[in-house]
């Protein structure tokens, strides 16, 4: 069941791509060309797409936060807080490749629907970006480790 | 801006927040894009059938619409691979140091009024305006 609802879900996410026209690469540069706004060129769509997103978001949250996932044991929020340099970085190494070619993992990977060579290349390269980062992070995590059990040996 | 719709967008973007909100209350999950997929790619995680179905869902709307006439056009994409592939890099690296996307940051995170997911969608989305205006009238002018 959890399977066949996350499925109606990202049918339901993939329509709204298709629906305002964000699978469109084209689409989405015309809204982040500021530079067109003179010209009459920009085109604001994205941003009427993310408040009717953020407004049925923002309600529906609201209401399903004090319930019990019908197909969970809890909802996972996450806990983080800390605005840290890592989401930083990240949003920024992010939003240089969206800016690059106008997509970002929801479109893209809806767009293989269309067989695009070049989306296919794209969500080859995104992926290998992915596990390039779980990698890292997983070293990253285990140097730490390494340098904390040798500091316990030494100060011990 | 002749290429405005609104009203599309209107509605597109509320089917995207019913999606956020759907697989939270059926599943308690944040629907974003980039952690959905790294799960499905990532070695370490061991969740990975209602990360496929939802990829699986959101590939198949496309095709669906597509069926009732209303297909996606082929997305224009740039000519030079070299620029593709280090987007993709860029787009999956990013987002996964930074934890989330267009969808997980700026949708279900700012919903959460979240003080990360405001953050890291203003840098995204500035980084995104520099890079456009740089390659559009800056390089390409």
């Amino acid at each position: 069941m959890p399977a066949l609802a996350s499925l109606l879900c990202g049918f339901i996410f993939g329509l709204g791509l298709v629906i305002s026209q964000m699978v469109s690469p084209t689409k989405v540069l015309a809204f982040l060309d500021f530079f067109g706004i003179p010209s009459g060129a920009w085109d604001p769509s994205l941003a009427v797409v993310m408040a009717a997103g953020l407004a049925v978001a923002g309600t529906g949250y609201a209401l399903v936060r004090p319930r019990t996932p019908i197909f969970d044991t809890q909802m996972r929020w996450p806990t983080a807080t800390t605005i840290d340099r890592p989401l930083v970085t990240g949003a920024a190494l992010f939003g240089i490749g969206w800016g690059l070619v106008g997509l970002c993992p929801g479109p893209a990977i809806a767009d293989l629907a269309t067989l695009s060579p070049g989306v296919i290349v794209f969500v080859i390269a995104m992926a290998v970006g992915m596990v390039a980062n779980d990698l890292w992070q997983s070293r990253g995590a285990r140097v730490f480790e390494q340098k904390l059990a040798g500091a316990t040996a030494a100060d011990g | 801006m002749e290429n405005f719709t609104p009203i599309s967008a209107a509605i597109g973007g509320a089917l995207i927040g019913l999606a956020a909100v759907l697989l939270m209350l059926f599943n308690g999950r944040i629907a974003g894009i980039s952690g959905i997929a790294d799960g499905l790619v990532n070695p370490r995680t061991h969740d990975r059938l209602w990360r496929l179905t939802f990829i699986v869902g959101l590939v198949a709307a496309p095709l669906a619409a597509a069926l009732v006439g209303h297909g996606v056009p082929m997305p224009r994409m740039p000519t030079n691979y070299a620029i593709i592939v280090v987007a993709g890099l860029l787009v999956g690296f990013g987002t996964r140091l930074g934890n989330g996307c267009t969808s997980g940051h700026g949708i279900c995170g700012i919903a959460r009024l979240s003080p990360r997911s405001i953050t890291a969608t203003g840098v995204f989305m500035i980084a995104a305006i520099v890079v456009v205006a740089l390659m559009r009238h800056v390089i390409g002018g």
